[in-house]
């Protein structure tokens, strides 16, 4: 086998997966600004994306508010900064931890569960179907499922972080003896709008990979279940990759002084 | 009589593997035409390339005249309407109950409001033998001859000018296959529709077509009235219809 063909090869084969990619996300994205618009559909999968959502999103920012809360007290502990602890707990949730907890919770939730629905659809002719019946299977499939997740991921966040900060809170204050008033106090006083505001854009904007990939993966499935299978898996992966590209990009973005 | 549907020289190939080589056929209005042929012979890329789910690489298909090949969007959607579909394995949505499945051209396609499409469902599904109960299940709680029938009133649903039937008879008992082709030629009839099948059950293409067309190396190699397949002279038809395994066609065992 000649090296430079495989190389070769690949890397063809990379581009026309970024460009079919890049294909099916100017079609999705004409479709949320062209009619018809299902308002129905939308508002359904709003309630299983972000409302099923909940409970895993706010386990995870619990503990992950706990755990942030008892690891800056110990590290702190070492040059005498235990009592930052408010402070870092709150920046760190709602600028970072908050969208990317919730992120890739969704994206193990969301992605592989839109990859899996619409891949079947796709091997069972469903797809084909709703093109006989005169419906764009992106606008009625696509469409609403990357409006809801874009809408609902912000709103998971902001849940989110508030539980997480809550998580923070019961740490320090039963198990590291801070004074609740002043805990909260510190945490209120010591977050910005910009803090909050920076992390429920990056939720929109992780909301939005998730429900691409999903999609994207589900439609370019092939070959029975075995070919859900692996869309399914290719779906979480490349979400929450893309996910983690995306933060360290908006992070660069968004604090750019 | 006039032509509904018009394919001239339609090639499609995937990769390396010519499917379709330059695929000829007229489509009369209100006929009903039956492609036979082997297994991956190319019957179901010829009925997607009409419906655009597939894009030929050259060719032109006409539908009443108009040069449907390369149309998208809007103007799809609108020759969309003239068509309905029977798929192989029924295509039900399973996310929606028997009614909607069968109202969902009429609702999503062109905006009937919802009470009065599941009206008109409850309607079909009578036509196709089914009782207003069978409306408020889901897909997944039918057996494999009710989903057909299921799939055959939504095919019906929007009294389309011309119905697509893949392969309507496979992985049917033989009662339930003759029930189904009876359905196929009253409900064609009724709605006074154009009707092209594709199957390889000669049983059910002899009874629901008035012309048979025979692909085989990614062309049309025979065509006529049903009556006149027993004498087409055809090696490869005389083959085909009496399944034998001797006989000019071979079959590729390697896809």
């Amino acid at each position: 086998m000649n090296p430079f063909a495989s190389i070769g090869g690949a890397t063809l084969a990379v581009l026309a997966h970024i460009g079919r990619l890049a294909q099916f996300t100017g079609q999705a994205l004409a479709g949320v600004v062209s009619p018809p618009i299902y308002t129905r559909l939308i508002l359904g999968q709003m309630v299983r994306i972000g409302y099923f959502s909940l409970p895993v999103v706010g386990l995870t920012a619990f503990f992950t508010g706990g755990v942030l809360a008892l690891q800056i007290y110990l590290g702190g502990n070492r040059f005498g900064a235990e009592a930052i602890v408010p402070q870092v707990v709150v920046l760190g949730i709602t600028r970072e931890l908050g969208p990317v907890i919730a992120g890739l919770m969704i994206a193990g939730r969301v992605a592989a569960a839109i990859a899996a629905e619409i891949g079947t659809m796709k091997v069972t002719e469903q797809i084909d179907a709703l093109t006989t019946l005169a419906t764009n299977p992106i606008k009625y499939l696509v469409v609403p499922r990357i409006v809801a997740a874009v809408i609902s991921m912000p709103i998971l966040t902001a849940i989110g972080d508030s539980i997480g900060v809550m998580g923070g809170y019961v740490v320090s204050v039963y198990s590291l003896d801070f004074n609740g008033t002043s805990y909260l106090k510190n945490t209120v006083d010591f977050a910005h709008q910009d803090d909050i505001t920076s992390g429920l854009i990056k939720a929109a904007v992780f909301g939005f990979i998730v429900a691409l990939m999903g999609c994207y993966n589900g439609f370019n499935s092939k070959g029975g279940a075995q070919g859900v299978g692996n869309a399914t898996t290719a779906a979480v992966v490349t979400s929450s990759i893309l996910i983690l590209a995306a933060d360290y990009v908006l992070t660069a973005l968004l604090f750019h002084k | 009589m006039t032509a509904k549907i018009q394919l001239i020289g339609v090639k499609k190939r995937f990769g390396p593997k010519v499917v379709l080589d330059g695929v000829d056929l007229i489509i009369d209005k209100q006929s009903s035409l039956v492609i036979i042929g082997g297994s991956g012979t190319g019957k179901s890329v010829t009925i997607k390339s009409i419906l655009g789910i597939l894009r030929p690489d050259e060719g032109t298909i006409l539908v009443d005249g108009e040069d449907v090949t390369h149309i998208n969007g809007s103007a799809r959607d609108r020759v969309m309407r003239k068509f309905g579909m029977l798929f192989q394995g029924g295509a039900l949505f399973d996310s929606l109950p028997v009614w909607e499945n069968v109202a969902f051209g009429l609702i999503q396609g062109r905006g009937v409001a919802r009470a009065k499409a599941r009206d008109i469902a409850i309607q079909k599904l009578a036509k196709v033998g089914l009782t207003e109960d069978v409306a408020f299940l889901s897909p997944a709680e039918l057996s494999g001859g009710m989903q057909k029938r299921v799939g055959l009133a939504r095919a019906i649903a929007a009294d389309p000018e011309i119905i697509f039937f893949d392969e309507p008879t496979t992985g049917l008992d033989p009662i339930m296959a003759d029930i189904i082709n009876d359905l196929i030629i009253s409900t064609v009839k009724d709605v006074g529709a154009t009707a092209l099948s594709i199957t390889h059950d000669m049983v059910s293409a002899r009874k629901i077509s008035d012309k048979i067309a025979m692909l085989y190396g990614g062309k049309i190699i025979w065509q006529g009235p049903t009556g006149e397949i027993d004498h087409s002279g055809n090696p490869y038809v005389e083959q085909f219809i009496h399944g034998r395994a001797e006989g000019p066609i071979k079959m590729a065992v390697k896809a």
